[in-house]
């Protein structure tokens, strides 16, 4: 057992920090996010350069071979700047199904993405369902070498910058998933672009009949493919959490030192002090649960999706604890949109809805007894 | 960054393994599933304690030099773990944890010559002589008076929560001896054996009705100057050092785990269990998970030489409040299989028909018990005072 890092692990830690500090300014990142410029062409080259879009990714298809720990790290730092690009949409989530496909897709579309040149999207989840990656709202019927499309997809991230959608889908006879990439300029694709609480990009998916190539069939154990990606992006959601709640916490706490009332600073009053501790101890045992998770996903232990789903439920849980009580420590600014408080609760309660809700996660941490 | 156990470690946890297997008789694991609060029967807790000391493992945390072992971190950690997998009673604390450090530290050669064998083996037993009636969370208020007398002081007062005084051959006390300047620096640290006239012990029935409190009133004590631990008026420090010494020193996720994994397996056996019980469990076994790593990083950072800090002085507030989340959970579960009251039934070698199973019978008083983790040891608001303080600057 050992929780320290390598010097490769520490460089990228510091690096990503570094730059994320001298590059990602607040008050910017909240213009961009009213005007829901949630992509600049120019950081995501910059992220290309860095490596950090290569970095999950194996070596022989380009990528720098990182695991999730080095994941972690970045993701952590990427939810400390309130970072507004698609990394998760984009790398972790389509990039971890790409990485999983054939070498034609992977070379097609991988290769550029690493290099920063593709935007991508998966098509995951839906209005009105509990979160299942097992079923799918749209269709698709075998028509000849090809296939036919129908069906909706919401709050698809990436969708509004996505040249290309991965979307899975069920087979109209059979109920048999499939994943497919569906060009976006494809006829009978229609994206309606929104913004999500937090400002990241996404869109409404809609597909009428929308006729395919048999080349864009993603082949090989679709559920398995699927159900990975998921692990590894839950991994880096929590680990965004982290970044975010750790920033709350330490901002409380110095607004606590600054603020005076009642001839006093608020840091004097034990009632507060004592929630400030509590919010400490959240954001301690969440990081435990994260490193659980982490590795025990890391070393393919028995017990590691039970403590991924603890983990994703706890963004939820302990997230929204934290991001509740910085605002209420915050007094009224905590509710305006200039102080960053506000922008880091609203990230923490995008990534708790996400794939998934705290109920939906905790919920799978027991079987059905009897 | 990694969870891989060294072989030399999975070698270390079989012979521990077997050692158990062949040293914990029946008689002595009964003891240890019918303990309702930290404290097991005393006369099984200290029949166990001599097959350890034997063995040489009754103070693993101790200096090798005065009878501990050498094992690192890791090992105590597996050592303990595997006490409680084994379902072994706990060992009275007060001398082997906590009067006995605070000798190694502060005691001079002769005391540690004198007293530290007689703990070991268990001739000694000790009970702790700290809060008294006016002093609970305020401990440096406390009242015992100490007077000098030529070669002895002359002690008089009342200590109150005193566990298991009322089997105690000796008790480590602090003691009033100035009341100038700030009160901690009129204090001092006293051995006292029990058998000198003038003390009187009376037990205090618990909501258990098992008499493990006690109060413990001095009429005239005369205790022997060499009887004092460290300088006079020095004694805050000596009881500080104790601290210091039991930070990051106790783990709860092991027991933590074993209750979970009872509660699991009663409920499986069940089959009724309620939705909003079982969200409630796995809730509550997502505590222990992180609970278990906080302290995977606590040791990582001992082992390597750091200072946890922080993250042990969390602990002790998370550890207790799961004790009692667990304790709960398992009276929820039983429903009124827990209410059957039969405290005669589960004493240590009781041969008394039960009206109900026994986990059953133990339920209620553990819950009862348990809401004490968050009172003793430093509440949990003291700690979460010593947090603000010391880790966020508040």
């Amino acid at each position: 057992m050992d929780f320290t890092l390598s010097e490769e692990q520490q460089l990228l830690q510091d690096s990503a920090h570094k730059f994320l500090r001298d590059n990602v300014d607040i008050e910017r990142r909240r213009m961009r996010a009213r005007q829901g410029d949630n992509l600049d062409a120019a950081m995501w080259s910059q992220f290309a350069e860095l490596g950090w879009l290569a970095l999950p990714f194996s070596e022989d298809d380009g990528g720098l071979g990182g695991g999730v720990v080095e994941s972690m790290l970045l993701n952590e730092e990427l939810g400390r700047a309130l970072v507004l690009e698609p990394y998760l949409a984009n790398v972790v989530l389509a990039g971890g199904i790409l990485s999983q496909a054939g070498a034609q897709h992977r070379a097609d579309y991988l290769g550029p993405l690493l290099e920063g040149k593709l935007q991508a999207a998966v098509a995951i989840e839906e209005y009105g369902q509990t979160f299942s990656a097992e079923k799918s709202g749209v269709v698709f019927s075998r028509n000849g070498s090809g296939v036919v499309l129908s069906g909706s997809k919401h709050c698809v991230l990436n969708a509004n910058h996505a040249e290309i959608i991965i979307v899975p889908a069920c087979d109209r006879d059979s109920g048999e998933l499939a994943l497919f990439i569906v060009a976006r300029d494809q006829p009978g694709v229609t994206v309606d672009s929104h913004r999500l609480v937090n400002g990241m990009g996404a869109g409404r998916v809609a597909l009428a009949d929308v006729a395919v190539d048999g080349v864009a069939e993603i082949i090989g154990d679709v559920s398995a493919i699927i159900a990975d990606t998921l692990r590894r992006t839950w991994l880096a959601m929590g680990a965004q959490a982290m970044g975010a709640m750790a920033c709350l916490q330490q901002m409380t706490l110095e607004y606590s030192k600054n603020r005076k009332q009642f001839g006093l600073p608020l840091s004097a009053f034990q009632v507060l002090q004592h929630r400030m501790v509590d919010m400490f101890i959240v954001c301690e045992q969440f990081r435990s649960l994260l490193l659980a998770a982490t590795l025990k996903y890391q070393e393919g232990h028995a017990d590691a999706d039970f403590a991924i789903h603890a983990m994703k439920a706890r963004i939820g849980i302990s997230g929204r604890k934290v991001a509740h009580e910085a605002v209420q420590l915050h007094g009224g600014m905590g509710m305006t949109d200039e102080m960053a408080v506000g922008h880091y609760f609203k990230h923490l309660v995008a990534l708790d809805l996400l794939l998934g809700n705290a109920d939906q996660h905790q919920a799978r941490l027991y079987r059905p007894i009897g | 960054m990694d969870l891989k156990t060294p072989p030399e470690e999975i070698l270390f946890r079989d012979e521990v393994r077997s050692f158990l297997a062949d040293s914990l008789t029946e008689e002595i694991c009964s003891a240890g599933r019918r303990t309702t609060s930290v404290f097991a029967d005393p006369a099984i807790a200290m029949q166990w304690q001599g097959i350890l000391h034997r063995k040489g493992w009754a103070a693993p945390h101790w200096p090798k030099e005065y009878g501990g072992t050498g094992w690192s971190v890791s090992q105590r950690a597996i050592f303990a773990e595997e006490l409680i997998h084994a379902e072994a009673p706990p060992l009275i604390p007060m001398g082997l944890q906590m009067c006995g450090p605070c000798l190694i530290g502060y005691g001079t050669q002769e005391q540690k010559d004198y007293y530290l064998p007689r703990i070991l083996n268990g001739e000694h037993f000790w009970c702790q002589g700290y809060s008294e009636p006016g002093s609970g969370s305020d401990l440096a208020s406390l009242k015992t008076m100490a007077v000098s007398d030529g070669d002895d002081y002359i002690v008089n007062g009342t200590k109150i929560w005193t566990t298991y005084a009322h089997h105690a051959n000796y008790m480590f006390a602090l003691v009033r001896t100035s009341k100038e300047g700030k009160p901690q620096s009129g204090i001092t640290f006293l051995l006292i054996d029990m058998n000198t006239p003038g003390i009187k012990v009376d037990p205090i029935i618990g909501l258990d009705e098992i008499p493990e409190q006690c109060q413990v009133f001095f009429d005239d004590v005369r205790v022997p100057k060499k009887n004092r631990i460290g300088d006079e008026n020095d004694g805050w420090s000596v009881a500080k050092y104790l601290l210091m010494f039991e930070r990051g020193g106790i783990e709860y996720g092991p027991g933590l785990r074993v209750r979970m994994a009872r509660l699991k397996q009663l409920a499986e056996a069940r089959g009724d269990v309620s939705d909003i019980l079982r969200h409630k469990m796995a809730d509550c076994e997502t505590e222990i998970l992180s609970l278990e790593f906080t302290e995977k990083r606590i040791k990582s950072a001992l082992s390597s030489g750091q200072n946890p800090g922080a993250l042990a002085s969390m602990t002790k507030i998370l550890g207790t409040e799961l004790q009692q989340r667990t304790s709960e959970l398992m009276v929820e579960l039983l429903g009124i299989e827990a209410l059957v009251w039969q405290p005669d039934a589960i004493e240590a070698g009781a041969n008394v028909p039960m009206y109900a199973p026994e986990h059953s019978l133990v339920a209620m008083p553990s819950y009862l018990n348990a809401r004490a983790c968050s009172i003793y040891g430093g509440s949990n608001e003291i700690q979460r005072g010593i947090i603000a303080k010391a880790v966020l600057g508040l």
